[in-house]
Order: C-alpha cells, then sequence, then structure tokens
C-alpha cells in the first residue's frame, strides 16, 4: 500500500515536470534540458515572493506562479525565437546553454544554502493518513495538482481557442502561419505555459524537501518519462511517469536505493530500442528531426 | 586570383600544399617545442590541459562535426577510459602499456554501444541515447567505487611525474591525433562520414554503407576518447565518478560548437578557448578587484559566463571561431572589396 502511495506520488512529480517538456516539443520541436533550472527558479521565485508577502501565503503563491509564467514567455522572447528553424543540436545546445547560465546566476543570487519556503510561508508538512498508508500534505497537493493541470491543459488545447492554434502550429507550422496563426505568439505561449508547470513543479518539490541544487537533476530524471510516452503527447506523458515511477520505486525497494539516478534512463534505453517513437508519439517524427 | 592551379591529384589532398603553410607549420611546431621550457608551472598545467582536451575534442568533431552524428556521452565515455585504468591499475597494478591499450579496447567496445542505437535514432532521439548511456556509465562507475570502498575516488601513482615531460607525453598524443584524423578524413572513411553528414539516402545511393560507417564514426571517436580518459586519469593521478558529470560534456560540445563545426582547426581552438575561459575570468574578476567578494562564487560566476558566452556563439556567430577567422582573413585579403572578382 505505501509502495503504492510512493508510486503515486513519484508519478505524479514526472508528470508535473514532463508535461512542460511535453508542450514545448509538441508545439515548438524544441527540446529544452534548461527545464529543471527552470523548475528550481520558480522554485526560488517562491522563496522571494514569500518573503516579500509575508503573512499572505496565497497572495506569494499566486505571484509567484505569475512570475513563472513569465519567466517562460521572456525565455522565448529573449533567447529561442532566434532558435527557431535552427538545427535541433544548435537549439537543443542553446536550452542546455541556458541552464548553465540559470545555475551560475541562481547561486550568485541566492546562495547554495538549503531553503524552506514552506516554513517561509508560514505552513508546515502535515502527514495524512491514506488507509493503511501515509502521505505528507504536500505529496497529496503534488497529486491533485498534477491532476487539475493536466485536466486544464487537456481542457486548454481541445476547446479553446488558443489552444487549437497551438495544435495547429505543432502540426504543421507553415500552414499555421499561412493561416495566419503568429507562430512567434503561440510559441512564447507554449514557453510560458511549460514554465508555469515547471514552476509548480519546483514549487512543491521544494516545499517538500527543500530547495537545493537537486531538483535540477530530479527535472532531468523526468525528460525519460516524457520520451517513453512519446515526446508529443500529454496521454503518453502520463503513462511514461507511471512506467518510469513504477520501475523505479520497485527497483529502490527491493534491490538497490543507488539505483534511483539510473533506472529511468535504463527505462529510456530500453524503449529506444524497442520503440522510439515512445507509446502514443506520432511516428513521421523521427525522420523530420 | 592568384596564380596558383592545382594539377596533380596529389597535389589536391596533400595536408599541406603551399610553402607559406609548410614555414607557418614549422615555425608553430617550434614554438609548441619550445613553449615548456619557457613558461611557469601555472602555464605549463594550462598547456597541458588544453592538450588534453584537445584529444577528446577533435574525437568529437570528428563524430558530431563530420559524421553529423549528436553525441551528449562524450563525458560517460571519458569515464570509461580513466575507469578502465583506475580499476586496472588497483586490481592488477598494470602499467601504463597495459592500461592505454585496455582503455581503447573498453572505449572502441563502448563505441559499438553507443553507435547501435544510431542505425535506428537520428538527431534528438539519437542525443538522448548517448545521454542516457552516460549516466549507465558514470553509475557503474560509482558503484565500482562504493563497493570497493574508494568512495573518494582511486588514486592513481603515474609513471610521469614532470610537468615538462608531461607536457611532451599529450603535444604527442594531440599531434597524432590530429594527423589521424587528418588522413583518416581526406580517405574514404572520412569521404564516407562527410556525405552520410549532408544527405543519408544519397550517401547510400552513392554505395556507402550507412550502419558500418556511422558505427566506424562512433568506434573511432569513442577510441579516442577512452585514451584521452585514460591520459587524463594519469594527468590527474586521480580518478571519481563525480570529475565526469554532464557539465564535462557540455565542456567539450561547447569546445566544438565554440570552435566552429566541421574543422579540425576549430576543436584545437575550442578546446584553446574552453580550458582558458575560467582562468580568463579569474583575471577579470581580480582587474575588477570582485575576487575578494565573490571568492567563494567563482563556480557560479564561471557557470554563468560561460552560459552566456555559449548562448553568443550559438546565436550570433554558429561557425564559431574558425568562421571568424575566415572572415577576418577573407575581409584582409579582399580589402578594399568586399566580393571576390568574377
Amino acid at each position: 500500500m505505501q509502495i503504492a502511495v510512493n508510486i503515486l506520488v513519484l508519478a505524479s512529480i514526472y508528470a508535473l515536470i514532463c508535461c512542460g517538456y511535453v508542450l514545448i516539443y509538441k508545439v515548438s520541436r524544441v527540446l529544452s534540458l534548461a527545464h529543471g533550472e527552470l523548475m528550481m527558479l520558480g522554485a526560488y521565485g517562491l522563496y522571494a515572493t514569500a518573503s516579500l508577502f509575508a503573512g499572505h501565503p496565497l497572495v506569494a503563491l499566486a505571484a509567484a506562479v505569475a512570475l513563472a509564467a513569465t519567466v517562460g514567455a521572456a525565455v522565448y522572447l529573449a533567447l529561442m525565437w532566434r532558435m527557431t528553424g535552427e538545427s535541433v543540436l544548435a537549439a537543443v545546445l542553446a536550452t542546455i546553454a541556458l541552464g548553465i547560465l540559470l545555475r551560475g546566476a541562481m547561486i550568485l543570487a541566492f546562495g547554495t544554502e538549503t531553503r524552506h519556503p514552506l516554513g517561509q510561508l508560514g505552513w508546515t508538512n502535515a502527514s495524512v493518513a491514506l488507509g493503511t498508508a501515509r502521505i505528507s500534505a504536500v505529496g497529496l497537493a503534488l497529486v491533485l495538482s498534477t491532476a487539475a493541470v493536466y485536466g486544464g491543459l487537456a481542457l486548454f488545447l481541445r476547446s479553446s481557442r488558443w489552444g487549437i492554434r497551438m495544435r495547429a502550429a505543432g502540426q504543421n507550422p507553415l500552414l499555421a502561419a499561412q493561416r495566419g496563426i503568429g507562430l512567434h505568439g503561440i510559441y512564447a505561449l507554449a514557453w510560458a505555459l511549460a514554465t508555469f508547470t515547471a514552476g509548480i513543479a519546483g514549487m512543491l518539490l521544494a516545499c517538500d524537501a527543500g530547495l537545493e541544487s537537486t531538483l535540477v537533476i530530479i527535472g532531468l530524471k523526468a525528460f525519460p518519462a516524457a520520451l517513453v510516452g512519446g515526446l508529443d503527447s500529454l496521454v503518453g506523458a502520463v503513462l511514461g511517469s507511471l512506467v518510469v515511477a513504477t520501475a523505479e520505486v520497485l527497483l529502490i525497494h527491493y534491490v538497490d536505493p543507488l539505483l534511483s539516478d539510473v533506472v529511468p534512463f535504463a527505462v529510456l534505453l530500453a524503449m529506444l530500442v524497442v520503440r522510439p517513437w515512445g507509446f502514443f508519439g506520432s511516428r513521421e517524427e523521427l525522420d523530420r528531426v | 586570383m592568384s596564380g596558383y592551379f592545382r594539377t596533380r591529384y596529389a597535389e589536391d589532398s596533400a595536408l599541406l600544399d603551399t610553402r607559406p603553410q609548410k614555414i607557418a607549420l614549422a615555425l608553430f611546431s617550434i614554438v609548441l617545442l619550445v613553449y615548456p621550457f619557457l613558461a611557469s608551472v601555472l602555464w605549463l598545467d594550462i598547456a597541458n590541459q588544453i592538450l588534453l582536451s584537445a584529444v577528446g575534442a577533435v574525437a568529437l568533431m570528428l563524430l558530431t562535426g563530420y559524421a553529423g552524428q549528436i553525441s551528449l556521452g562524450h563525458a560517460g565515455l571519458l569515464a570509461a577510459g580513466a575507469f578502465t585504468t583506475g580499476i586496472l591499475f588497483k586490481e592488477a597494478s598494470a602499467p601504463m602499456w597495459i592500461t592505454l591499450p585496455a582503455s581503447a579496447g573498453v572505449g572502441a567496445l563502448l563505441g559499438l554501444v553507443f553507435g547501435l542505437p544510431s542505425l535506428r535514432l537520428r538527431g534528438l532521439y539519437l542525443a538522448v541515447s548517448t545521454l542516457a548511456l552516460h549516466f549507465i556509465v558514470i553509475f557503474a562507475g560509482s558503484e565500482y567505487e562504493t563497493k570497493r570502498g574508494y568512495s573518494t575516488g582511486i588514486v592513481i601513482d603515474s609513471p610521469i611525474q614532470d610537468g615538462r615531460a608531461w607536457y611532451f607525453v599529450l603535444l604527442a598524443a594531440a599531434a597524432l591525433t590530429v594527423l589521424f584524423a587528418l588522413n583518416l578524413l581526406r580517405a574514404r572513411t572520412g569521404r564516407a562520414w562527410r556525405a552520410i553528414h549532408a544527405r543519408e539516402a544519397v550517401a547510400e545511393a552513392l554505395g556507402i554503407s550507412v550502419p558500418r560507417a556511422k558505427l566506424a564514426a562512433f568506434v573511432v571517436s569513442s577510441t579516442l576518447t577512452a585514451l584521452a580518459g585514460s591520459l587524463f586519469a594519469y594527468y590527474r593521478g586521480f580518478v571519481s565518478a563525480e570529475a565526469f558529470s554532464l557539465y564535462l560534456t557540455i565542456q567539450y560540445v561547447a569546445m566544438i560548437i565554440i570552435g566552429g563545426m566541421g574543422s579540425i582547426a576549430g576543436a584545437l581552438a575550442g578546446s584553446a578557448f574552453v580550458v582558458l575561459f575560467p582562468y580568463a575570468i579569474d583575471g577579470g574578476m581580480g582587474a575588477l578587484g570582485l575576487s575578494d567578494r565573490l571568492s567563494s562564487l567563482v563556480f557560479a560566476v564561471n557557470y554563468s559566463a560561460f552560459g552566456v558566452v555559449m548562448i553568443g556563439f550559438l546565436v550570433f556567430e554558429p561557425e564559431g571561431l574558425i568562421g571568424l577567422w575566415r572572415r577576418v582573413r577573407d575581409w584582409l585579403v579582399l580589402w578594399p572589396f568586399k566580393q571576390r572578382p568574377l
């Protein structure tokens, strides 16, 4: 039972993080390897707003979330729009360089010690009983917000005008542009949404375990989940997260705790050998990249 | 138009074809040979690091710059070479003439493993699979460290202690690597790689065995990289999984990007740039009087400055230092004109 709860929490962590990878890839065919750093930036945003709006935790949360979305749009408008249409390698490297830059800048701005934004907000991380298992309040919040984010995204992409434009831009950018869809606006929106979800993930993880540089590694470990599910499918991201989280929790529990860092990548390799486009990814893409 | 025409195929494929090139190479070699007798200990160490990373950068350039196969597993391959050396040294106290070929063998084998996904995957997916292999190699290395009780790293006694002796060893290694790469590139294999880089389907239609050429690129590149890793282990006298982080891969990729894709000279320029960069930052901070205030955060300044420089090259000068040099040279040669006369 406890193992099932652990799997659920880890899967929702991965799912919440990797919907950012999926969104950016689905819409602009760019793989963002700065996602872990953007998560961490979101968490530092919460830390900063929590001390700014001391005593109003909800205001601080709202401000931090808005800040994360703004940062995402800013990243696109300042850097990534120049990489539109460049080679795959150039775009990936630009995000890697951005990641290094952000990592250095965050250490310069906030130092290296572990921070605890949850205490800053004035809340505590209580433990909730769930049948025979226990789950931390933040863990529960993680599961719920992952469900909310995916529900919201599905609704947005399916029925809102901007969501439909985003899907169109992802399917065929040239045709979409000729039909009057402003690609830069769409891509900026995708980056804003992706950073917004990454920010939520970063904030919740920081509330759970403290804010330190391991967040970046968690961000990178979520990437295999996105690829296992199929890089351009949100349903796939959920399934991929479940698969990776199950494998990781079970192997840690029954074999060796040290395996934690390597299991997602082993699952990824197995998937690449058998079915490189993932569970739900579209297949022609392999020729397109 | 100068009055120089090539009239024989041998002239066309010669590595050095004009007298100025030969003179320039001779002068450059003399400078390289005299350098260790003039340099201080610090500058000797910097030169050694540049030569060492030049081997790895040339290897990556062959794979990515010429054969067009993206790899994010370079640190993993360096680690494989270093750990093979470390393990053989600890378990069998093997001398250098055993560990170097053994590292090369492990590198070749891993190159085959790293290369297998490239037969089915392209571009991004290939990069991701090499990234996954990086984590697995590093995991195996740290597993060895913890299981055998070398949790802080493996210490290796190097047969070469003197910095100047190291300089000549590394100079020979780098020169041989460059010579090997240049010769390979003008031979059948190198031409096949370039054809695959340009367009795979056409390469196949020309009768090139694409799988074989791709695997050859991975194997050659990994072998050289593992050798560099082995030399790295001896030079540092210390092997630890922490030294081979993803950041090291990024540094090597930055070397070939900053140097200029598709050029061996670019790989050399890039490795000099990336190795010198932290020292330049350090010097710059000292000159600005910031080093006291930021002394504990030097690495963070390094990170952010490195990110900025990499973004700058990707956005403003995608052809790297070599592209910059070519543009300057054309400007000088053609002045006062802007274009070559018809």
